[in-house]
């Protein structure tokens, strides 16, 4: 479904990917890991066309998506939750679920992707009309998860969603993530937490300084002793 | 500013001074040849582009080293212009023009040095009280602020009568400015800016302008060096007010208003922020350009037709120029560096040896 | 005249020059808010909008129709404006962007002081504009009850846009996280050429009551009303639509206020004082009235 092969992504003077290739198949829960500072974000932000890569494709179901504006992106089925959640916090939950599902022309099927939503989330039915600003972390999460699903995603792309929450918030959104994933939504988790990324995903890469420095199923990376020499050396070639 | 030889430690005292040494030499006889050779126009284009040396280097000063953005400098320049001219305007023409003048200030005539220094204090003085306040704001609403100190000099000046004749022209001012006096403060001008952006001072500014919380992490007292940088420049504005009044002998509130302060920061932009010797080219192609722009306004003979009058023409090009750098080339003509002149003069000067030489 | 009387005179100056005010610094808030543009050239909207009107009704068209066309091309004016000027530094550094719009207004007045001379000329205007109401001993001028009115409505139609409309909630989501918004597939082009359109109609209108007010038209004349409407959105927290009129009918109550308190012989410093409220207000809320109060987190 998604392809990278040997994207290469610089800020000015600063590498930031390097030769990364990775892959996504359809219905596949695939965790993107690596320490601060490895690239993850970068990698997303590359998907969503945000930034453009110097070198390599990026190809998701045929369409080249190097060349192709964030706005079609989005059009294709490629969303987004992004890291920090950023949520509009001046806008109600109800109107960032209706922004979330703004690229979209069939009201029916947004009115069924609402309902869905707030089945899988109650709290954010209970506070629909509430600002985003007035939320908790926990509940500004699950509202950028859910503004996303409300694009309809067929590719859902997941940066850190447990960044700075409570281990118990924690749990509750990765039994989304599960629940998700057993729906057949196709994600990509970008996360730091490794032990509840690899315990949902089916495969995983493991990026260090821009490369990928590992990969493999959810259950090798997890007995592999040189994953947490990736995150605690900053060379790129970590182990071998 | 030089920089340091590869070896570590300072270059000598010589190899220091080359830089600004040559610059001396040339400006001297360039200088010189014009006093004694060239005529009345080329004598005026000069002290123009001399005193726009000084409100770029001191704009520089305050918007390019410590990034406040200040659009009222202007108003400096106004402070100082007035200031020096009521000062220095002969008692006779005092007591015509400006009738009302307190009796002591009346009868008060200065020579031309005291009148600029008290001109540039004053300037100062009010930046400082300005300064105070502006100096806690951000971005852009700093540079609303200081619009605002401009309109309100603009209006003071149109209606303190008694002072400034108001909207009416000021008059009378004696033609105190020459070639050499005029360069001569433009060299004080960019030697303080220059040294001051070289010195550790200079570095805590950039430091506080590129990241404010980091530099007060390092204890770098951000207030305090944007007040003293804006107090500086405003001094420096406040000192070539007054030697446009002097030059141009007449002027109106007008002439210190939006127009002058958006070619000043042309200038400024089109040479590049932060860069002293961008700053000295900026002003020399501007002001080149609009004088060649201003007498193409005039309409002139093409052979074949006759292009006519288009006043306004230049400002219009001069802002489609601005327009066209800010997009293509956002750091100035120099990027934001200076002039390596012992480089210069090391390439020019020994191509047998090749490299390694320095 | 009684006190009261005079109250309510003064009042509906103040409402009736808020009103102008508001609806030209919603036009900048918009602008700002999304773009971190100050789009100073939004006077010169003004400018065009009067000019066109100046000129169809010299030619002999009715006031409607020149209205109209007047207004219709404020509109395209600032839409060229994003399209030439704006979009190509989109990113670039909000100084650079502040500059080139100063560059913008130099442009479009010097082509008016080239078109039309730099002398101002007067501006006809039907006569329910330059009607009097007479009610006791109370004149009030139709201008400002239109003024007023007009105002009302086009708050109230633009309130309406920002809650119901998808793209209106665009608009807020833009101004709000930029980012996010091009994430989630908002078409950040078109939601900013909204901005400005809408802006641009609001400044086309505000042309036609100010040139009806002054009775007169000039190249320059949108340099002072653009400085007021962006003090006014300064007052009330920069890049805030509400903030934006709050600040506005500040501004126009202040001026009164001034303008009937100051001593005869103060009273053309009046300019100057506001501009010296509004930096005393800047150092105690630095964000405006309605800006956060938060000091930056670290």
């Amino acid at each position: 479904m998604l392809k990278l092969e040997a994207v290469d992504v610089a800020y000015g003077h600063i590498k930031a990917l390097v030769g990364v290739s990775l892959e996504v198949r359809e219905g596949e829960l695939v965790a993107l890991l690596g320490a601060n500072g490895a690239g993850k974000s970068t990698a997303l932000m590359t998907i969503s066309g945000i930034v453009r890569p110097r070198e390599g494709t990026v190809v998701y179901n045929g369409t080249d998506l190097a060349k192709a504006n964030p706005f079609d992106i989005v059009g294709l089925g490629v969303i987004q939750c992004p890291e920090g959640r950023r949520i509009f916090g001046g806008l109600t939950v109800l109107e960032n679920l209706r922004m979330g599902a703004v690229r979209r022309a069939d009201s029916s099927g947004v009115r069924r992707d609402l309902d869905s939503v707030f089945s899988l989330f109650p709290v954010l039915g209970q506070r629909r009309h509430q600002t985003g600003a007035t939320l908790s972390g926990g509940e500004q999460q699950m509202l950028a998860i859910a503004r996303a699903l409300m694009g309809a995603p067929s590719l859902l792309l997941l940066d850190e969603p447990s960044l700075g929450l409570a281990p118990i918030v924690v749990q509750a959104i990765f039994r989304v993530i599960r629940e998700l994933h057993r729906r057949g939504v196709t994600i990509l988790l970008v996360e730091q937490n490794v032990r509840q990324a690899l315990a949902v995903a089916d495969r995983g890469y493991v990026l260090a300084a821009g490369r990928v420095i590992l990969a493999g199923s959810g259950g090798e990376l997890r007995s592999d002793p040189e994953l947490e020499q990736a995150y605690l050396s900053t060379a790129p070639e970590a182990g071998r | 500013m030089q920089p340091e030889s590869p070896r570590g430690g300072s270059p000598s005292l010589p190899s220091r001074l080359a830089g600004p040494a040559v610059s001396l030499a040339l400006l001297a006889i360039i200088l010189a040849i014009a006093s004694f050779f060239a005529g009345d126009y080329l004598q005026r284009i000069l002290i123009i582009i001399g005193i726009n040396t000084i409100l770029v280097v001191s704009l520089n000063l305050s918007n390019g080293f410590t990034g406040v953005f200040s659009l009222g400098h202007v108003g400096f320049m106004a402070i100082g212009a007035y200031t020096a001219a009521v000062l220095t305007l002969p008692v006779s023409l005092k007591v015509v023009n400006l009738p009302s003048l307190p009796h002591w200030l009346q009868q008060l005539a200065l020579p031309f040095l005291p009148a600029t220094l008290i001109a540039g204090l004053l300037a100062m003085l009010v930046a400082f009280l300005v300064g105070l306040s502006l100096m806690r704001l951000k971005g852009a609403y700093i540079s609303v602020a200081t619009l605002g100190f401009l309109v309100i000099v603009q209006v003071i000046l149109v209606n303190w009568d008694q002072v400034t004749r108001g909207a009416r022209t000021f008059a009378g001012v004696p033609p105190h400015s020459t070639l050499w006096n005029v360069w001569i403060w433009a060299v004080v001008a960019v030697y303080i800016v220059w040294r001051l952006g070289a010195s550790a001072f200079g570095r805590d500014m950039r430091a506080a302008r590129d990241n404010e919380v980091a530099a007060l992490s390092l204890g770098i007292s951000v207030l305090r060096s944007r007040l003293l940088a804006f107090c500086l420049s405003a001094f420096l504005t406040g000192v070539a007010g007054s030697l446009w009044a002097h030059f141009i002998t007449s002027f109106s509130p007008k002439s210190f208003y939006f127009t002058q302060a958006f070619n000043i920061i042309t200038m400024l932009v089109i040479g590049g922020l932060g860069s002293v010797s961008g700053s000295v080219i900026g002003v020399f192609f501007i002001t080149v350009l609009s004088e060649l722009l201003r007498n193409a306004e005039r309409g002139f003979d093409l052979g074949v037709f006759r292009l006519p009058p288009i006043y306004g023409a230049s400002q219009i090009l001069m802002a489609v120029l601005f327009v066209l750098v800010i997009v293509f080339r956002p750091a100035g003509l120099l990027g934001g560096r200076e002039i390596d002149v012992r480089a210069i003069l090391r390439r020019l000067g020994a191509p047998r040896r090749g490299k390694g030489a320095a | 005249m009684s006190a009261l009387e005079l109250l309510l005179q003064q009042l509906i100056n103040a409402v009736s020059i808020g009103s102008l005010y508001a609806l030209m610094a919603i036009g900048l808030a918009m602008v700002f808010g999304i773009l971190r543009l100050i789009n100073f050239a939004h006077g010169d909207l003004i400018m065009v909008g009067s000019y066109v009107a100046l000129l169809l009704q010299v030619l002999g068209l009715p006031f409607p129709v020149a209205a109209v066309a007047g207004v219709a091309a404020s509109t395209l004016a600032g839409l060229a404006m994003e399209r030439v000027a704006y979009r190509p530094l989109r990113g670039a550094h909000e100084i650079a962007m502040l500059l080139t719009s100063f560059s913008v207004t130099i442009f479009l007045e010097n082509l008016a002081i080239i078109l039309f001379r730099p002398t101002s000329r007067p501006f006809p205007a039907p006569a329910v504009l330059r009607s009097v109401i007479t009610m006791g001993q109370l004149r009030v001028a139709g201008l400002d009850l239109i003024a007023i009115a007009v105002t009302a409505v086009l708050l109230a139609a633009l309130t309406l846009f920002v809650r119901r409309t998808n793209i209106g909630i665009a608009m807020r989501a833009a101004s709000q996280d930029l980012l996010a918004a091009r994430l989630m597939g908002i078409n950040v082009n078109r939601v900013i050429a909204t901005a400005f359109a809408i802006g641009s109609f609001l400044a086309g209108v505000v042309g036609l009551l100010w040139s009806a007010r002054v009775g007169k038209v000039d190249p320059l004349m949108g340099f002072n009303p653009v400085l007021k409407a962006f003090v006014a959105s300064v007052i009330g927290g920069l890049g805030s639509l509400p903030g934006a009129v709050l600040g506005a009918y500040v501004l126009g109550g202040l001026e009164i206020l001034l303008q009937g308190l100051l001593p005869s012989g103060l009273t053309p410093y009046r300019d100057a004082l506001v501009f010296a409220i509004l930096i005393a207000l800047l150092l105690l809320r630095p964000n405006g009235i309605l800006g956060s109060t938060e000091k930056e987190k670290i």
